[in-house]
């Protein structure tokens, strides 16, 4: 680019009015899409807010009253959402660092060259497919008491576990909820990771081999750290996604037996309670708590992400 | 092939030792370990699949002793599903949803990409941020409001008021893929393109939209995939069968045959809905391994 400007072939007069072209149309080009974006997010984020700010009356839709902070200090003082924070915070530790070791794994495998690795890579991709609804349901009929796979499978080996009521209790509904969020989103941790590996070139391992590292040394001392900047991207994206977990409790447990999400308390209030105003406030800190954690990551880690971004240029 | 072609590259490998022995390594030995590793990973995708298909198949006595396979392997639950005109509408809904906003996200997307891929913007850097932190929304913040809006302008339960709340997250997961495609694209056709003395627009029109193709195809499916999937703003923002997609009638199933055991039928129409799926991630497997990357490490 800068070199461009800096062409002699090109009048400087000339370069900066295609410059101003390019601007203008790089503008009209943009436009629509961030009209939208802006209409259908800030727009409803920013009613949000107003709506948590009033009570509405449950029998008369409409009639609402305002009453500032008072749902936000209900709902911080309320245990509900504390154990919705809990439980959310719970879900997104363990399955994202279930799917982190997994897909680390799963894309060191998918990088060796052997027969099979096609059929490897399609079977493996499967799962991120399905939608979240049918893997729910999936591992319901799995952890079902007597009838599922699971259940059956641990009652023949005489295994404990095969007697309980997988999502009737708290530990192992959240079990459930966590292995069905792994079988779903641990190929796509695995494929950034991947596209991480193929980045580190073959002379790095050569030279590794040729100082006499032993595999486990290689894989410490230089995938590992090079291997970085993709599996804190892939952590990212699977802690912002986890974060906001709806479908899999919803379809699992209902958020019975303390499961629920942050997402789900503030949809039940919404929905089922009626409750716009507190629903709306539980929703605005469901999006306060997710943001929060996105500018840690980024804090922590961001550095990381922009050494990527200028190897990549 | 003669024996002498066939021989000369093994003779050429023991003067060279390094580099290729690395790569036929590699192709020819895998640690047992390994395998069981491969073996453990495939069952682990794949049970579940089998579980599924074999609870759609089963019926009564057969469906509650768990059997590993189907004594009596039965359609009838299929045929239930599809006599169920609530399935059906609710199919129909998703395939509406999914390809009007799958569709208008890639128009206005492929503009939106191509300007931050290739022109000279200002506040690019700032409008990718604001971009990317859409994704980062969690749909709730949108749906309370939405549900509320909807309500008061008659767009509450239609197809439409779920298409303009999902295709805001289709977008971002569009700009974000296409312009690391884009990006791919040599500059050089452009630069011809000006030559010949075509706009800015004319090139990127007729020069570099057909190029894009693939990848526009690429960024098709993964959206595709995920308004199809996606399940809160659907859940909140419809109430009857008349504009509910699929996830939400499936996870509503249950109730409306409580006396039988729907565990059968609801596994029949998961199957259903999974089965074109399953042939869209057979086909296209390279496709969505190289958009779902792209947009992560190259962005």
């Amino acid at each position: 680019m800068v070199t461009k400007t800096i062409s002699p072939s090109r009048g400087p007069a000339k370069t900066s009015g295609r410059d101003r072209a390019e601007r203008k149309l790089a503008f009209r080009m943009t436009a629509p899409s961030l009209v939208i974006m802006a209409l259908v997010a800030a727009v409803p984020i920013g009613y949000a807010i107003w709506l948590s700010l009033n009570q509405y009356s449950v029998r008369t839709a409409g009639l609402s009253r305002f009453v500032g902070l008072e749902n936000y200090i209900n709902a911080l003082a309320s245990q509900e959402w504390w154990a919705a924070f809990g439980q959310t915070f719970l879900f997104a530790g363990l399955s994202v660092s279930l799917e982190l070791v997994l897909g680390t794994a799963m894309a060191l495998l998918l990088n060796l060259a052997f027969k099979g690795r096609a059929v490897l890579r399609t079977v493996v991709l499967l799962p991120y497919a399905i939608i979240t609804v049918v893997s729910a349901i999936t591992w319901q009929t799995m952890f079902q008491p007597n009838m599922g796979l699971v259940t059956n499978v641990l009652s023949t080996l005489g295994l404990p576990g095969g007697d309980v009521v997988w999502l009737g209790e708290h530990g192992y509904a959240m079990a459930v909820i966590v292995m069905a969020d792994v079988w779903k989103t641990t190929p796509f941790a695995a494929l950034i990771i991947l596209a991480g590996l193929q980045v580190i070139s073959a002379e790095t391992y050569e030279a590794a081999e040729l100082d006499g590292a032993s595999k486990w040394q290689t894989f410490v001392n230089i995938t590992l750290p090079l291997l970085r900047p993709a599996i804190v991207l892939a952590a990212i994206f699977r802690t912002m996604d986890a974060l906001r977990v709806f479908d899999l409790p919803f379809v699992l447990t209902r958020g019975a037996n303390g499961t629920e999400s942050m997402s789900m308390l503030a949809y039940t209030q919404l929905r089922e309670n009626r409750l716009v105003g507190e629903g709306s406030a539980l929703s605005i800190l469901t999006f306060l708590t997710v943001m929060v954690v996105s500018v840690i990551y980024v804090r922590f880690a961001g550095g990381n992400i922009r050494d990527v971004a200028k190897e990549e240029q | 092939m003669s024996t002498l072609t066939a021989e000369r590259p093994t003779a050429e490998l023991a003067t060279r030792p390094k580099a290729p022995k690395r790569r036929l390594r590699g192709e020819s030995k895998l640690h047992p370990l390994v395998w069981v590793f491969v073996v453990a990973v495939m069952a682990f995708s794949l049970i579940p699949f089998y579980w599924l298909v074999n609870t759609s198949l089963k019926k009564g006595a057969s469906l509650s002793q768990g059997e590993l396979f189907p004594s009596q392997p039965t359609l009838e639950n299929y045929l239930v599903v599809f006599h169920n005109p609530e399935f059906l509408l609710a199919l129909r809904n998703s395939v509406i949803i999914a390809v009007v906003t799958t569709t208008v996200a890639l128009v206005f997307a492929s503009f939106a990409a191509y300007a931050l891929a290739r022109l000279k913007m200002r506040r690019k850097a700032m409008i990718l941020t604001l971009i990317l932190s859409v994704t980062t929304f969690p749909a709730i913040a949108i749906a309370a409001p939405m549900f509320s809006i909807w309500r008061e302008i008659g767009l509450y339960d239609t197809l439409l008021g779920l298409i303009i709340p999902k295709l805001t997250f289709a977008l971002p997961l569009a700009i974000y893929t296409l312009t690391s495609f884009f990006k791919e694209i040599p500059r050089e056709l452009e630069e011809s393109a000006y030559m010949d003395g075509a706009t800015p627009f004319v090139a990127f029109r007729k020069v570099i939209l057909p190029l894009a193709v693939p990848g526009l195809a690429t960024t098709a499916i993964l959206v595709f995939i995920s308004v199809w999937n996606e399940f809160l703003l659907a859940v909140t923002l419809t109430t009857s069968p008349e504009a509910r997609p699929v996830p939400v009638a499936i996870a509503f199933f249950s109730g409306t045959s409580e006396f039988d055991q729907p565990l059968g039928t609801i596994s029949a129409a998961s199957v259903i809905i999974t089965v074109p799926l399953v042939i869209l991630v057979l086909v296209c497997q390279k496709r969505i391994v190289s958009g779902m990357t792209a947009g992560a490490v190259k962005g």
